[in-house]
């Protein structure tokens, strides 16, 4: 029986700045690394392995070097790694992405049953959520997102119990199997890779899936498949304000011109009635 | 016939300027459709000119126009001379291209409205479902369709009138025991049955954890366009929806389209869209409809709800002046000179993610990507150096200040008042002078817009 945890090599984006002359995007030197989200569906896959003996496998759809990220998922404990990667996969939007996703999970699927997909809460480069939904409507998987804790996996009752973290409440949830599980980050805490591990997965072999092997309608996948285009993209536009006063060397005085400027604008005013 | 020689019109390759990509995905790649087009390790395409058409699909889909067409010089000779001999024919679109455009604006046209989710717990509506009603009166406004609220819950008519006070007309109303806890399955199926009958032209859904939940999964059951966390909502001249939204944690703005598909479905989050004003005389139209499937059917339950509310837990988005502080607080200590000043003004204290991960702040005080997104009166950002993980989540505040020692941090680049210096003095002096003034015997207000 089979856990597969999706993943997504993303830019480290904390680390992005923006040209403040030509207003683009500076990427030189922006690592590329694990979706921080991912990494937390990868652990709890893991753990869920050392729970019920489940295998692992991570899928990742994108470009050839998504390999590395998928290297270092092995290297965590990962029994087997796919990478989904085609010219044709390229561009796609969440609806395109859940595709191809949900076709390796059913061709994973013929081979080894599949209890679980695990998967981050959201990515931190496109911060949809939305892939995990998708996957789980169009394999019609039960949908548990949000989820904080898995309590229990009943293979008999075909059951799984989970807790999901909803706003200021938690709720828990009992659903059948097969599951799609969208973690939040709070669920676990990483492992790191043993040195032994890491230096079999150097040379552990990462499957390649592309579209000859998959052979998926090429109107269903990447840029053609996506429901949603992209028209533009451009530089948040900010308005400059004002520095008032010598705060360095005047605080109370800088303090005093805030306060006026506040009352004069009438963000703040006073209620003389009271 | 005439047989005369026909010089062909040059089309040119596609090429690449220098510092525009910005590594979107390989679209390009993906549109081109003689392989023509290699990404290398950065993500920024290598045009193989022997493969290239010059058919312009990859310039089409770049988001930033990175790609344009470089003519050779006598390429260019060629085009001249046909220009002059008025034989170049406008680029034309193959004729079925045209008619299939026009067969899928006939199906696009079937889709009328503007509809908005209202969410509920237990019959109590979330606040974001009105905010909607506002920006989507404006888009029904423009496009001259009507505003409907979907109200599907248990004994939650009341939401219907509720609804209308907020600007919608009619609503689409399911009201069951079967809907008493959210589900996503019953709640996306209900939502894809009144879509398929009634088919609205868009629709809305907060970007709440459970607006995500439901949105990801009728859209993908509808196989229709979903667009996350817009900030900007807008109608094109033809009528389809601009939805532009923050990409790439913020570094970026992107305005996407759902060109071929309806509803053009959009979530936004709590707080970005202004709450509409309520009007108690406006009435509107209730359609009722029975639940679209067997109750049997659905397996998965609720067992256990676990309310981890404190008494007296502070929500900062619902506050209207938050005083947040960040890692240049220097101490947790230091947060209750914050909390004086929020005291004497009337608000709250609210924290960036620097100040919760140091232990100084709970994580429910947190404003930002991964916190809260707020839309307070006032913002005074005290020691918070402006990541764009931060700004996110309070740039749509009405008045913003900054107070900070770096006079290069980011965050004054939001600010509409700025003072550079040591938050440890400056915001014990604010404190003070409004005490004074209140001592006065007046009490600061907010203007309520």
């Amino acid at each position: 029986m089979l856990v597969v945890a999706c993943i997504k090599q993303v830019p480290d984006t904390t680390q992005v700045e923006i040209d403040p002359v030509t207003g683009t995007l500076k990427r030189e030197g922006v690592p590329f690394i694990m979706n921080p989200f991912d990494a937390h569906a990868l652990e709890e896959s893991l753990r869920l392995k050392d729970r019920y003996g489940f295998r692992v496998v991570v899928i990742s759809m994108g470009p050839p070097n998504t390999e590395i990220t998928l290297r270092k998922s092995l290297a965590l404990g990962a029994d087997e790694a796919v990478l989904l990667s085609d010219r044709a996969f390229g561009g796609a939007d969440t609806l395109a992405t859940s595709f191809v996703l949900a076709e390796a999970i059913k061709r994973l699927n013929q081979k080894d049953e599949v209890v679980a997909v695990i998967c981050g809460r959201q990515t931190i480069d496109g911060d949809t959520a939305q892939v995990g939904p998708g996957i789980a409507t169009r394999l019609a998987f039960s949908q548990l997102t949000l989820v904080d804790r898995i309590e229990n996996i009943d293979l008999t009752a075909k059951k799984v119990i989970v807790r999901r973290k909803v706003g200021s409440w938690r709720e828990k949830v009992e659903a059948p199997l097969p599951a799609l599980i969208a973690v939040v980050r709070e669920i676990n805490h990483l492992r790191y890779p043993t040195l032994p591990r890491r230096l079999m997965a150097e040379k552990a072999p990462v499957s390649l899936w592309d579209n000859q092997e998959m052979k998926l309608d090429e109107n269903r996948v990447g840029l053609k498949g996506s429901a949603t285009q992209v028209r533009r993209i451009f530089s948040p536009e900010r308005a400059k304000g004002e520095i008032l006063g010598d705060g360095l060397n005047e605080p109370e005085e800088a303090a005093n011109l805030l306060l006026e400027n506040l009352i004069e604008k009438d963000v703040l005013y006073f209620n003389s009635s009271s | 016939m005439e047989d005369r020689k026909r010089v062909k019109r040059p089309r040119g390759v596609a090429q690449l300027i220098s510092g525009k990509c910005i590594a979107c995905g390989a679209r390009c790649q993906s549109s081109c459709p003689k392989d023509a087009i290699e990404m290398n390790e950065k993500g920024e395409p290598i045009i193989i000119i022997a493969n290239c058409i010059g058919c312009r699909k990859c310039l089409k889909v770049c988001p930033v126009d990175a790609l344009e067409i470089y003519l050779t010089p006598e390429e260019q000779k060629i085009l001249a001379e046909l220009a002059a001999q008025k034989k170049v024919a406008a680029v034309e679109e193959a004729p079925e291209v045209i008619e299939e455009e026009a067969a899928l604006l006939v199906k696009l046209k079937e889709y009328r409205g503007v509809w908005v989710f209202v969410e509920q717990t237990a019959g109590e509506p979330a606040g974001v479902s009105w905010e909607l009603l506002g920006v989507g009166a404006d888009l029904a406004r423009a496009r001259k369709e009507e505003l409907c609220s979907v109200v599907i819950g248990d004994h939650v008519e009341h939401l219907c009138q509720e609804s209308f006070v907020f600007g919608a007309s009619k609503a689409y109303l399911i009201d069951d025991p079967v809907f008493r806890r959210y589900l996503t399955e019953p709640y996306y199926k209900a939502i894809c049955y009144l879509v398929r009958k009634y088919k609205p032209e868009i629709m809305l859904v907060g970007a709440t954890g459970l607006g995500r939940d439901l949105a990801g999964a009728v859209a993908t059951e509808l196989q229709t366009g979903l667009t996350a966390d817009c900030t900007g909502l807008a109608i094109d001249d033809r009528g389809f929806l601009l939805q532009t939204r923050p990409a790439f944690g913020g570094n970026i703005m992107a305005t996407i389209l759902t060109e071929g598909t309806r509803p053009q479905m959009a979530t936004v989050r709590p707080h970005v869209m202004p709450l509409p004003a309520k009007d108690s005389s406006r009435k509107g139209k209730i359609v009722r409809e029975m639940v679209p499937f067997q109750e049997a059917d659905i397996a998965v339950k609720v067992l256990e709800v676990i309310d981890e509310r404190k008494a007296g837990e502070v929500d900062v988005a619902a506050a209207d002046i938050i005083v947040s502080g960040g890692r240049g607080m220097r101490a947790k200590e230091n947060f209750s000179l914050l909390q004086e000043l929020a005291d004497e003004l009337g608000g709250v204290v609210g924290s960036s993610r620097g100040a919760v991960e140091a232990g100084w702040m709970p994580a429910e005080r947190q404003v930002g990507q991964t916190g809260k997104t707020v839309r307070p009166k006032l913002y005074i950002a005290c020691g918070i150096s402006g990541a764009i993980q931060h700004l996110v989540g309070m740039q749509d505040s009405d008045v913003i200040v900054a107070i900070n020692i770096d006079k290069n941090a980011p965050i004054f680049e939001v600010a509409t008042y700025g003072i550079v210096g040591d938050v440890l003095k400056i915001v014990p002096s604010l404190t003070q002078r409004v005490k004074e003034l209140r001592a006065k015997g007046v009490e600061f207000m907010v203007e309520r817009h």
